[in-house]
Formats: C-alpha cells, sequence, structure tokens
C-alpha cells in the first residue's frame, strides 16, 4: 500500500508536466511578490484560465473620496504602477490610499476571530466561580497560555509593576500568534502575509515605542539624558545621542525582526512548493524527484513555521517586556 | 522596493484596528482572565496555608493529646500507689489499735481476776479465821470451864503482854 502510494506520488507531477509547459514557464518574481506583497483584491486560485478572486473596495481620498473596484480603477482615473499600488493616471502621483487591500482584510478577519477568542474566554471566567471550577473548553485551551505568557514573561521582564503593561504585552503576543498561524494557513481567510509586512510590525514596534516612553520612569530618562559616566562624555553629548540613538533602535530592531523572519518563512515556503512547477521543465524523472523532496520540505517547513509563528510572538512580547521594564528600573535594584 | 516601504493605507488601518483590539482586550478580555487566574492561585496559596496551618495543629493536638494520656497514666498509678498505701496504714493501724484494744482486755481482765482472786483470799481467809476463832472458842471455852484455867490463862496473857512489853 505503502509502495503504490509512493508510485503514485511519482506519477502524480507527469500530469501537471503536459500543462505547464502549456502555460509556460513560472514567473519566479511575479508568483513570490504575488503571494507575499499586498494586494486590491484577494486572489484565490485559478481554475482553467478562470481567476477565483475576492474583489476588495480600493478607497482613495483626493478630492474627494473614491471607493471603487480594482478593475474600475480607470473609470476613476487611476491606474496600477509597477508595484501594483495605485496613482493617479494623470500625473503619476500616489493619492491618500486607505484601500482595504488583501492585508487589511486579513487584519480584520484575523483581529475578529482573536477578539471573539478571547473575550468567549473571558465570558467563561465571568460566568464562572474559578475558585470551583476547573476550566473547561476554551477558557481550558487559552489559560494555559496565557498564564505562561503573564507570569514566566511579562512578570519576569517588566518587575514588580507588570500588571499595568500586561493586557498590552498580551494583546501584542495574541496578535502576532494569530496573524502568525493565519498566515500559514493557505486559504482563504488564511494565506494573507500579515505579520510579514514592514507597516504591521512597524505599527506593533510603535505601539511598544509608546509603551515604554510615555510609562518611563525619572531614573529611566535620567540615563538616557544625564548618564552615569564622565563628565566630557555629557558636555560633548555623546552618550547622550547613543542613548537617544538607542530609543529607536529597539523598537526598530522588533519591527524588523518579526518582518524579515515572517517574510523569510512565507519566501522559503513558497520556493520550494514552486520546486514543483520550475521542475516541471525538466522531464518526468526529475519533476518526480524533486515533487517528492519538495512535499517532505514543504512539511518540514510548515512544521518550522509553526514553531516560528509561536517563537516570533513570544520574542516580540518578551523583548517589548524587557524594554518596559528596563524603564521602570530603580537605582537601588540597579546597584545590588 | 516595496516589501521595506511601509504603505500609508495599511498603516493607517493597522493602528485603527489594532487599537480596537488593544482596547477591547485591555478593557474587557485579559484583566478579566488575569484577574480571575490572580484569585485561583491567591486562593490555592491560602488554602496550602491553611491545610499546612491544620496539619500543624492536628499535630500539636495529638501530642497534647499523647501527653495528657501520660500525664493521666501517672496520675492513675500515684493514685492507686496512694490508695495501697492508705489501705495498708489503715490496716496497720487498725491491727494496732486492735492489739492494744486487747492489751487492754486483757489487763482489765488481769486486773479483775487479781480482785477476784483478792477478795476470794479474803473471804477464805476471813472463813479460816472465823473457823479459827470458833476452833479457838471451842478450846478454850473448852479450857476455861474450871476457875483454875481461867486464872492461869489471865495470868499466862498478862506475862505475855508484859513480855511482849518488856523491849519497850
Amino acid at each position: 500500500m505503502k509502495r503504490l502510494m509512493l508510485i503514485c506520488l511519482f506519477l502524480l507531477p507527469t500530469l501537471f508536466s503536459a500543462r505547464a509547459e502549456e502555460a509556460g514557464a513560472l514567473d519566479m518574481g511575479t508568483y513570490l511578490f504575488g503571494h507575499i506583497s499586498d494586494a486590491y483584491e484577494w486572489h484565490i486560485t485559478t481554475i482553467k484560465g478562470k481567476e477565483i478572486a475576492i474583489p476588495l473596495p480600493c478607497i482613495v481620498i483626493e478630492n474627494g473620496v473614491h471607493v471603487f473596484t480594482q478593475h474600475h480603477a480607470a473609470e476613476h482615473g487611476y491606474i496600477l504602477n509597477e508595484n501594483g499600488k495605485l496613482v493617479n493616471a494623470a500625473t503619476g502621483q500616489r493619492p491618500l490610499d486607505i484601500s482595504i487591500t488583501k492585508n487589511v482584510l486579513g487584519l480584520i478577519f484575523d483581529s475578529i476571530l482573536l477578539v471573539v477568542l478571547i473575550l468567549l474566554c473571558a465570558r467563561w471566567y465571568k460566568r464562572h466561580d474559578v475558585l470551583k471550577e476547573k476550566p473547561t473548553g476554551l477558557a481550558a485551551l487559552l489559560e494555559p497560555l496565557i498564564v505562561m505568557i503573564e507570569q514566566d514573561v511579562i512578570k519576569d521582564a517588566v518587575g514588580p509593576e507588570y500588571k499595568k503593561f500586561s493586557p498590552y504585552l498580551l494583546t501584542a503576543f495574541f496578535f502576532i500568534l494569530i496573524n502568525n498561524l493565519m498566515g500559514i494557513f493557505p486559504i482563504f481567510p488564511g494565506g494573507a502575509n500579515i505579520t510579514g509586512n514592514i507597516a504591521v510590525t512597524g505599527v506593533l514596534a510603535l505601539f511598544t515605542f509608546l509603551m515604554v516612553n510615555l510609562f518611563g520612569n525619572k531614573h529611566y530618562w535620567k540615563d538616557i539624558l544625564w548618564p552615569d559616566v564622565p563628565l566630557f562624555l555629557k558636555v560633548i553629548p555623546i552618550m547622550p545621542l547613543i542613548e537617544i540613538l538607542g530609543m529607536f533602535t529597539k523598537p526598530f530592531s522588533l519591527m524588523i525582526r518579526l518582518f524579515a523572519n515572517m517574510l523569510a518563512g512565507h519566501i522559503m515556503l513558497l520556493s520550494v512548493i514552486a520546486l514543483v512547477f520550475l521542475s516541471a521543465a525538466m522531464g518526468p524523472v526529475l519533476n518526480g524527484s524533486l515533487t517528492v523532496i519538495a512535499a517532505f520540505f514543504g512539511v518540514f517547513l510548515d512544521c518550522l513555521e509553526f514553531l516560528v509563528a509561536f517563537l516570533q510572538a513570544y520574542v516580540f512580547t518578551m523583548l517589548s517586556a524587557v524594554f518596559i521594564g528596563l524603564a521602570h528600573q530603580h537605582p537601588e535594584t540597579e546597584t545590588n | 522596493m516595496s516589501l521595506i516601504t511601509p504603505d500609508f493605507g495599511l498603516l493607517f488601518w493597522m493602528v485603527v484596528i489594532f487599537g480596537i483590539v488593544f482596547f477591547l482586550l485591555a478593557k474587557f478580555g485579559f484583566p478579566v482572565i488575569t484577574n480571575a487566574v490572580q484569585k485561583r492561585s491567591d486562593h490555592i496559596a491560602e488554602s496550602l496555608q491553611a491545610a499546612q496551618q491544620a496539619e500543624e495543629r492536628l499535630a500539636e493536638m495529638a501530642e497534647e493529646h499523647a501527653r495528657m494520656i501520660e500525664e493521666t497514666r501517672l496520675e492513675q498509678s500515684r493514685i492507686l500507689k496512694e490508695a495501697s498505701e492508705a489501705r495498708e496504714a489503715i490496716i496497720a493501724k487498725a491491727k494496732e489499735e486492735a492489739s492494744a484494744e486487747a492489751a487492754k482486755l486483757l489487763e482489765h481482765a488481769k486486773v479483775e481476776i487479781a480482785a477476784e482472786r483478792e477478795s476470794a483470799i479474803r473471804d477464805i481467809r476471813r472463813q479460816v479465821a472465823m473457823i479459827s476463832v470458833e476452833v479457838a472458842e471451842k478450846i478454850v471455852r473448852k479450857d476455861l470451864e474450871g476457875e483454875d484455867g481461867q486464872l492461869s490463862m489471865i495470868d499466862r496473857m498478862v506475862e505475855e503482854a508484859s513480855r511482849a512489853q518488856v523491849p519497850n
């Protein structure tokens, strides 16, 4: 039985190979960018040359609000530029574009899912007496994760004032986690490369930046503006400059880390899958063997991506907690 | 590269969406859960402490119990010892009293016997004296039947008396 299945697996690509030659060679750049970048429609698949895609509203603010779909852009005087963005057909300038793109829709969907999950979990705690019942269902699933993040990550990194920051850090963790996981899920409504987009990670990093700096204590600001270093390093303000730069590099590193990790994961996975179609022109034997390898690697990378999805959410939360904790250090604890 | 240039639309929506999610979860989601979990873990900690205290109390009480049993046992043996001592004392006293009484009775009896004997002797003596007197009377009467006899008698008696008077 196993052997039969393996033979079928080897024969499978020969079926595709004939069609692949008809359709022409795979354009790797279009293929990759089509999957990882934002779009004005949610392309699901193409069956027999017919594209199946969900059209999304383009919203442009330029001399009033214009709402249209991508296919009717020309009627409103806009065209897509080489990066796939809407530009004014006449001037070639980017208008103020707040379209509900693929990533925005993905964000909305994942956010609703997250809010529903967490509020259902919270509802369980409201309706049940925790002293008399053990959590069941969703609460039992989410509680260990919430407790682990709060007690092991947030409490340890932030310090005694962790209660004030744990809602933000938990929100960040679950927001990143659910978007990462939905990004791995290959068909609608998953598969949007949300956390692999620099705008998304940038906003998350911005929130961490605000959390760190809006609630930093006196000691934190003194360390930045007048640190304990020899005087000449402060008169020519080298150290304060470095410290102020550090304020921005910390969230910047958060932004880049999450963005690059998720993007790289998507690209790796897509490249391995593309191996099947790239090798179609190389003949059935090579194509068959490469397909098997690609399938195995695909499974392996998917498992890896599951790990990375959790790990990146964890790392982002932990580092945010550490940065917040650094802004709440007390001098007496530091001297110890 | 469009990959590393953040798109304004997405930035805007991300701020809005994340803001809403943050607001909802931070207000209605996580605090409820974490407070409930905190409440439960506090409750567990308190319960554990209470259980430990109860255990300590129980151990103390068991110790107290054992101590009380030991004390009672000591008390019991002390009482028993005292009782047996008292009993022996009572018996000894009773014996003593009995022997004293017996001695007294014996003494009494002896005295009485002695008195009886005395009176008996006295009786006998009186009787003997009376018999002697009677005998003497008879003898004397026989002797004193003649005049001569009476006179010789008087003489003898006077002589005797005077003889008896001489040493004076």
